[in-house]
């Protein structure tokens, strides 16, 4: 009886002393990842409260992010109209490519990774090998003959070479992500479909694309952040300054005047995250997701 | 009788002959080729062609206004005898790739596991250390860095609390490069997801298993957990690494476009790039690319042919 009452409670101290070091753990934990995460987004704020500091106290104000006493907002104006060509042209500029972009990429992809996924063809596991070669391709390989081409066309200093390879499904990547989610479809869904009648075009249209909303959605968020981001592609194609991209106009703001303006660059800095911004508070299980399922690089 | 009931007795007849046969063929291989046509016209005209186009220019003199030169493999042998330039920037990348990915990969997944274990808040970790990846393309971030990383940046203003006065990180060859793996570290949010995503995939009924027969948790860390998660290391490190050889704005933008200082920011796709697009020497960068294509696909086929050994595929 004894013995029994002794193991009862040895049991209930060791279990007592492994909650307690599992408290200990997850207080530890907890401490290590909300300091991990205010190291990480520090950079982020800094730039933010730099943006409203006077020109004159961004470098005394130390490492503090609090908003200065003179909450100050010229920055804003002062980067907007800073270089010749005003920053409103930059973003209606980004903007154009980007949503362009999007269409161009969601169409296009779309087309193609229902050919893949759903559609009997001869050579069809051969494209596919293809197509999936094309994602380990480094760009600069057809860099050079892309610029050729683009420059012969007449369409240097336009945004065609930004956008119509989107139209092309240039970006392989989207192609992929869409077969591995059209797959996933039940494929009673087009058969019945076939059943009554229905060509392939009316089952990738009334089928596929009203069931495929989720993947659709995070291809077109992430063309337009990564079109959005998109420095080399505008470097190389524009080069006046009134079809510039946001990203250029930075660049250009950082070169032209010298070291002066921070407040101005700052500003524009933060308004050129905005846009994402915007699509990670809204969309980011999306995001995420999209990168668990298919493994995104960023 | 429907048409689709003709096309599908004429397809129980078997090889039906004449119009038929074509009819048919059309029926069955049209649609997918016309579906995949856009991306044929890509595929041929802005990548096929231009893959060909660039192993041709690579072997002559190419300035862009005139027509290119036969040049043999001059390119080639000046790249490899006598280029300071092509050597410090082979140097910088891969001292970039070497380091950036390792350390990237481990803090992914170091933050990784200490999320799995079922930490409250866990979403709302995640979602703050991935935007640092989300927004970190941005030359607003390279800009950012630029300051952080000056000579009265934000980092220097935290080392004088402690007294210290640190360097100007960013135009110091010793250090340069060194900012620009961080600002890569800093991006490890969704090689960090895509860890979490593998650490949940490995079926539960393996840790009972083992902590039924009383296995420490290191001991189920090394034995299951990373053997499990080998394929997943190895997906990442792939990417990671092919993203570390084709990075460029960070470097152009801290560097001012030159690689500055002394060469030590001369990342390879910035070296190209200058090559084709400051200097017109097209046929010597497409040469350049062709080298980089080339190290890419043996690093690929190398990994793939090591993985043999260490990555543990189910079946």
């Amino acid at each position: 009886m004894t013995t029994d009452v002794q193991r009862l409670t040895v049991v209930t101290e060791d279990d007592a002393s492994r909650r307690l070091r599992r408290r200990v753990f997850s207080v530890v934990a907890h401490l290590l990842l909300i300091g991990a995460s205010i190291l990480m987004l520090y950079p982020l704020l800094w730039l933010l409260a730099s943006s409203f500091r006077p020109e004159n106290e961004i470098f005394t104000s130390g490492i503090s992010v609090m908003p200065s006493a003179s909450w100050d907002l010229d920055s804003y104006p002062r980067g907007w109209n800073g270089l010749q060509v005003g920053f409103g042209t930059f973003f209606s500029n980004s903007f154009i490519i980007s949503i362009l972009s999007v269409i161009g990429n969601v169409a296009a992809c779309s087309l193609a990774a229902f050919a893949f996924a759903r559609l009997e063809f001869r050579g069809r596991k051969f494209w596919f090998a293809m197509m999936l070669m094309t994602l380990m391709l480094p760009y600069q390989v057809t860099l050079i003959p892309q610029y050729v081409l683009f420059l012969n066309l007449g369409w240097v200093n336009t945004f065609l070479p930004l956008i119509v390879p989107k139209f092309l499904a240039a970006d392989a990547f989207f192609i992929f992500l869409m077969v591995q989610f059209f797959r996933g479809i039940p494929k009673e869904l087009d058969e019945a479909a076939r059943m009554d009648g229905a060509g392939p075009w009316r089952i990738y249209w009334k089928i596929m694309l009203p069931l495929s909303t989720p993947v659709l959605a995070t291809a077109a968020i992430f063309t337009f952040i990564w079109t959005w981001d998109d420095f080399f592609g505008p470097l190389i194609y524009l080069s006046e300054l009134r079809d510039y991209t946001v990203m250029l106009g930075l660049r250009t703001f950082t070169d032209s005047t010298g070291q002066s303006d921070y407040g101005g660059l700052f500003a524009m800095s933060v308004l050129s995250l905005v846009p994402i911004f915007v699509f990670f508070l809204f969309f980011q299980r999306l995001l995420i997701e999209g990168i668990a399922t298919t493994g995104m690089k960023r | 009788m429907t048409a689709q009931s003709i096309s599908a007795s004429a397809r129980n007849k078997g090889g039906a002959v004449g119009s038929t046969f074509w009819s048919r063929a059309w029926e069955n291989h049209a649609p997918g080729y016309l579906f995949l046509l856009p991306w044929f016209i890509g595929f041929f005209g802005l990548t096929i062609g231009p893959i060909i186009t660039s192993l041709y220019l690579s072997f002559t003199h190419f300035d862009l206004l005139t027509a290119p030169r036969w040049a043999g493999l001059d390119n080639y042998i000046r790249m490899f005898t006598n280029d300071r330039n092509f050597v410090a920037s082979m140097r910088v990348t891969m001292f970039f790739v070497i380091f950036s990915v390792p350390l990237k990969l481990a803090f992914a997944l170091g933050v990784a596991l200490l999320l799995n274990r079922g930490m409250r808040g866990l979403p709302l970790y995640r979602a703050l250390f991935y935007l640092p990846s989300l927004l970190g393309a941005s030359v607003a971030i390279a800009i950012l860095w630029r300051q952080i990383f000056a000579g009265d940046g934000l980092v220097n203003q935290f080392l004088a609390l402690f007294g210290i006065v640190g360097p100007s990180w960013i135009s110091n060859p010793n250090y340069s490069l060194w900012t620009l793996i961080v600002l890569s570290i800093w991006q490890f949010g969704s090689p960090m997801i895509i860890f979490l995503a593998g650490l949940r995939s490995i079926p539960q009924d393996m840790y009972e298993a083992a902590s039924l027969e009383g296995a420490s948790k290191w001991r189920v860390f090394w034995k299951i957990t990373l053997p499990m998660l080998t394929p997943v290391v190895f997906f990442n490190a792939i990417i990671q690494t092919i993203e570390g050889f084709k990075s460029f704005t960070p470097a152009f933008i801290i560097s001012g476009g030159t690689g500055s200082p002394i060469n030590s920011t001369l990342f390879y796709t910035l070296y190209l790039y200058n090559e084709a697009f400051s200097f017109f020497r097209m046929g010597y960068a497409s040469a350049l690319a062709w080298v980089l294509l080339a190290i890419v696909a043996v690093f690929t086929a190398f990994s793939f042919f090591t993985s043999k050994f260490w990555v543990h595929y189910d079946d």
